[in-house]
């Protein structure tokens, strides 16, 4: 008995052991490039590199497009996302299909498909310019290629945090009078708000990041449709510390909206 | 009301009418198609054809294409899962339907605090929903579906969640209700305390058709398995084992 206690006993250690070592290299896989970052720049260089125009205007423009990007997402995707949770109806399982599209879709095939759409040439562009007005190479752009990158991360966690919601709540507000437009204000949302904030910070997460599909349709130009990874890739060529302030910018909005996610709103699921 | 429904594995087929301040106790094996009959009746489900009329109000007819939401019925329902708002106080889950029915405020306080009496619930007025116990998340359903004064009230199973004495105490609760405000109740249930002590008729179901219908008696004097088997609690012939 005590032999087999003692290999059952080795065995669980070199599965510790084992378990460990594997997680010990992944953290120094993802944590040693971060690391490298924060080491090249001095705290005197970063609050140098802050005032540095290009820095700053990224700074602000990728904030407020990845703000408006999330704000759209939301208010169209939330009316779909219910929609394809609760209802059927013909062609469903293809508008599922064509959400989840950009997931796979590299950011550069993505840009060049707005382009063609969206350009002066494009389906839609062509029929604006005639008015006077071009879309792509604008901030406009820059937005319209963050939605379509991130909306299918809103929509696909919106979609589950709905189907799981008993149906029983929507009943029971029915049958006290309650029509569904009031229910899905008073009930719904709040019950599954912490789902929807979450899909909406991973939405904006990705906004942030965008770089392909914004280079292709939007351009590169400063103030204007230069966010801040297409400012990154920019400096790299000739400020490195401009690069490198921006990139651990973007490192820690990144860490905190993946600790918002993780912290706050299980937070929210446990009240 | 006559209904007819198509379920998922029989045909739903019901027929049956109840007086004012009666109280009809549908009893049956599971999957007998009782609670569908609740939601058809309330109109969370849609029969196939039939008619439903409550107090000369038409709420289905399906050879003229009547169909009154579920929202426009007035019938209180408590659900087997309670379905209480959880993000909710008590207060506020039972002023819910006052507010959709756009009752004065004052007003809709004082119709919430004499629900809350009746159910012995002011003291957790304040409190969020989701810190109940399952026997007041079951008195608050109650009180939810009484304060908006339905013209039919539905419950399903009522007390399950209660112990002995509170199910004592909630049973004559509803029967005193039922008789004073006239308001007719039908109620599923699986209890035989509930049935005997709740139904002034009971009515049996069997895939989808209420195969017995009398008062407690004349119910009991029939000879069916799942009868005896409900009132007994014992297999018919159990005593040859």
């Amino acid at each position: 008995m005590t032999g087999k206690g003692d290999l059952r006993g080795r065995k669980n250690l070199a599965l510790t052991i084992g378990a460990g070592v594997l997680i010990t290299l992944l953290m120094v896989f993802i944590i040693t490039p971060i690391l490298g970052l924060f080491f090249r720049i001095t705290p005197e260089q970063f609050l140098a590199s802050l005032t540095d125009p290009m820095v700053w205007n990224a700074l602000v423009l990728s904030l407020i497009t990845a703000g408006i990007s999330t704000l759209v997402i939301i208010l169209v995707g939330t009316p779909v996302a219910w929609i394809n949770a609760r209802h059927r109806y013909p062609g469903r399982e293809i508008v599922d299909t064509l959400i989840d599209l950009p997931l796979v879709l590299p950011p550069t095939v993505a840009g060049l498909a707005l382009l063609m759409a969206f350009g002066r040439m494009g389906l839609i562009g062509g029929f604006f310019y005639n008015f006077g007005i071009s879309i792509a190479f604008t901030t406009i752009a820059v937005i319209i290629a963050q939605i379509f990158v991130s909306v299918p991360f809103y929509i696909r966690q919106a979609r589950a945090s709905f189907e799981q919601l008993d149906t029983m709540y929507e009943n029971a507000a029915r049958s006290l009078g309650s029509t569904p437009l009031p229910t899905f204000f008073t009930i719904i949302l709040p019950l599954v708000k912490a789902g929807l904030i979450g899909g909406a910070i991973m939405s904006f997460a990705r906004a942030l990041g965008e770089f392909g599909a914004t280079i292709m349709f939007a351009g590169n130009f400063q103030g204007r449709t230069q966010t801040m990874p297409l400012a990154i890739y920019t400096a790299m060529q000739g400020d490195l510390y401009a690069s490198i302030t921006l990139s651990v910018i973007l490192i820690i909005i990144s860490f905190l909206v993946i600790a918002i996610v993780k912290f706050r709103l299980r937070g929210y699921m446990q009240r | 009301m006559a209904l007819h429904r198509d379920l998922r594995d029989f045909h739903l087929e019901a027929e049956f009418s109840i007086g004012k301040g009666e109280t009809f106790v549908l009893i049956g094996e599971n999957g007998s198609g009782k609670s569908s009959l609740l939601y058809l009746l309330s109109g969370l489900l849609s029969p196939e054809s039939g008619f439903i009329s409550l107090d000369n109000r038409v709420l289905y007819d399906g050879c003229k294409g009547i169909h009154i939401p579920a929202e426009e019925r007035d019938i209180g329902f408590v659900f087997q899962n309670y379905a209480i708002f959880p993000h909710l106080t008590v207060f506020e889950n039972v002023a819910f339907g006052l507010r959709r029915r756009k009752v004065p405020e004052s007003e809709l306080r004082s119709r919430v605090a004499e629900n809350l009496a009746l159910l012995s619930l002011e003291h957790l007025s304040d409190v969020r929903a989701d810190q109940l116990s399952g026997g007041e998340c079951q008195r608050a359903a109650l009180a939810r579906a009484l304060v908006i004064e339905p013209s039919l009230l539905l419950l399903d199973e009522p007390v399950s969640a209660l112990d002995a004495i509170a199910q004592e105490r909630m049973r004559s609760q509803i029967c005193a209700y039922v008789r004073k405000s006239g308001i007719p109740c039908i109620t599923v249930t699986h209890s035989f305390r509930d049935a005997v002590s709740l139904g002034d008729r009971l009515g049996v179901m069997e895939r989808g058709r209420i195969i017995q219908d009398g008062d407690l008696e004349e119910v009991m004097g029939s000879g069916n398995t799942f009868l005896h088997h409900f009132f007994c609690g014992c297999k018919k012939d159990s005593h040859r084992l």
